[in-house]
């Protein structure tokens, strides 16, 4: 009997929480404001990764290198060949600053006015993760620390992969 | 018997070589940014025993392959698992079709070394069987959910025939082929840097189906449960354990749940080695059938 209430309660317990946290994230935000947090969500746990990633100054330099990869990359240089790097780059200091708690504002885009007509699809995605990853890897920030941020990152995919 | 074992000890280390060589090559060929395979590295797991994408042990909910909902990606695999009374060879390939459909083939040679003389089949008597996998993924992103706590999830059908009918009806065994059903549930949390994964299999193989299909003490299918957790070191590196419950059919022969902890390594995502200490506890006539699995992954 216990043989298979086990697997059961596991999957049922998934699909229980699936649902609530959903449930929960559309409830609590009004309308406007859920756009952009969505593009720059603080989460005051991640402050310690903040420092991981070597405070602003850190991830200054870490997008010097993340941008010379994702121009380099065949696969995201047509994206950013005619695009403001630098502008680009400014903007992303401040959304990861905000996302790891720093002392920072986002005053960009939301995430889906930046990506709308990129036509960005999942291969694309992924190939930016990577280059990010590359990139974090380079500047010793530790890989669960690196995956902190990640996670935070991963749900923007709905706004950016535009592009089935 | 010595010699016997030093050749094994060879094998696993040659084993071990070939996966560092040709990793060595594939990553002076990656460094370009690869056009083909753009899944993010480790998040498609490895070949499991029945050649579907999953841990060593048990299959996953993720497509095999680094193709993306855009792309078709494949990899084959070799695996060799050594007992202290017995050795599997297995061999196969998978494709994934746009990250929704996996199709898989592999080939288990299993031998009985002295046992089956010990039996009256003659040393080295191996059973052959041939494994056929589908597997659809129902819905999930095991990489991008990252923010709700739903799981990547797939259903999947493995076919197997095996090549000794006759020793398996004389043992019990009510058939020679037989298809398992399963349900799998995988989640990664990323934040965490954990991959978990549960199975339910529907199944009447007796050992994995080495050994047939139902038996005399039944001869019905039932749910089994098998589990995995994967812990992400670094980008490359994976350390885990997994779980498979298994039927009892044959009233000759005990089947206990089996058991391993592994590492796997991706160097790039051309290549993957895995190297695992499995428990299959008793097979046969011989207790406590420990020791060490080695699988080599190559993507294409
Ligand atoms: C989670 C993943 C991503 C994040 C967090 C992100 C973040 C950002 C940010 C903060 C901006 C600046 C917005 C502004 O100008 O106010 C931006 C712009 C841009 N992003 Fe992304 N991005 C992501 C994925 C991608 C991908 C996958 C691509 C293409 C492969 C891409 C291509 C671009 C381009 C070309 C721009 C400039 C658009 C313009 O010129 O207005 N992004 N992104």
């Amino acid at each position: 009997m216990f043989k298979y209430s086990l697997p059961a309660a596991v999957l049922a317990t998934a699909v229980l929480f699936a649902q609530s946290t959903v449930a929960q994230e559309a409830a609590s935000m009004p309308q406007q404001s859920a756009a952009m947090a969505a593009s720059a969500p603080r989460d005051p746990a991640l402050k310690p990764v903040f420092t991981e990633f070597g405070g602003k100054q850190g991830l200054m330099s870490l997008m010097d290198d993340f941008m010379d990869n994702l121009v380099a990359d065949p696969r995201t240089r047509p994206y950013f060949e005619n695009a403001d790097r630098e502008h680009i780059k400014a903007e992303l200091v401040d959304q990861f600053c905000v996302i790891l708690d720093g002392p920072c504002t986002y005053t960009g885009k939301s995430m889906a006015s930046a990506h709308r007509n990129l036509g960005i699809n999942r291969a694309g995605f992924n190939a930016l993760v990577e280059d990010l990853q590359k990139a974090m890897s380079k500047h010793d920030i530790p890989f669960r620390a690196q995956n902190k941020l990640l996670a935070k990152l991963a749900p923007m995919h709905s706004a950016v992969i535009t592009k089935k | 018997m010595q010699t016997h074992r030093k050749s094994r000890t060879a094998l696993l280390i040659g084993l071990a070589m070939a996966g560092g060589l040709s990793s060595a090559m594939a990553s002076a060929a990656d460094t370009g940014g690869s056009q083909f395979s753009n899944k993010l590295l480790l998040t498609g797991g490895v070949s499991q025993i029945e050649g579907s994408a999953g841990g060593g042990l048990t299959p996953w909910a993720v497509i095999g392959g680094y193709g993306t909902q855009d792309e078709i990606g494949g990899n084959a695999f070799y695996t060799r698992l050594n007992l202290p009374d017995y050795h599997l060879d297995d061999v196969g390939a998978l494709v994934g079709f746009y990250n929704r459909v996996e199709v898989s083939f592999a080939q288990q040679r299993f031998n009985t070394e002295q046992v089956g003389g010990a039996l009256g089949l003659g040393n080295g008597f191996t059973f052959t069987q041939n494994v056929i996998g589908v597997k659809v993924r129902l819905f999930g992103d095991v990489v991008l959910d990252q923010n709700s706590w739903m799981p990547q999830v797939s259903i999947g059908i493995q076919h197997k025939k095996n090549d000794q009918a006759a020793v398996l009806r004389f043992i019990g065994a009510k058939s020679d082929q037989g298809n398992d059903y399963y349900i799998s549930a995988t989640k990664l949390f990323l934040s965490q840097s954990l991959l978990v994964n549960a199975t339910l299999r529907y199944t009447k193989a007796n050992q994995i189906g080495i050994l047939g299909f139902g038996g005399d003490k039944n001869n019905a299918y039932k749910p089994e449960f098998e589990g995995s957790v994967a812990y992400l070191l670094s980008r490359n590196w994976a350390i885990g354990a997994e779980y498979r419950q298994k039927p009892n059919n044959l009233g000759i022969a005990k089947e206990d749940n089996w058991y391993d902890a592994f590492v796997a390594w991706a160097p790039t995502k051309h290549v993957s080695l895995t190297l695992a200490y499995a428990d299959l506890g008793n097979i046969v006539i011989k207790q406590k059938q420990r020791g060490m699995y080695a699988s080599v992954q190559v993507a294409f």
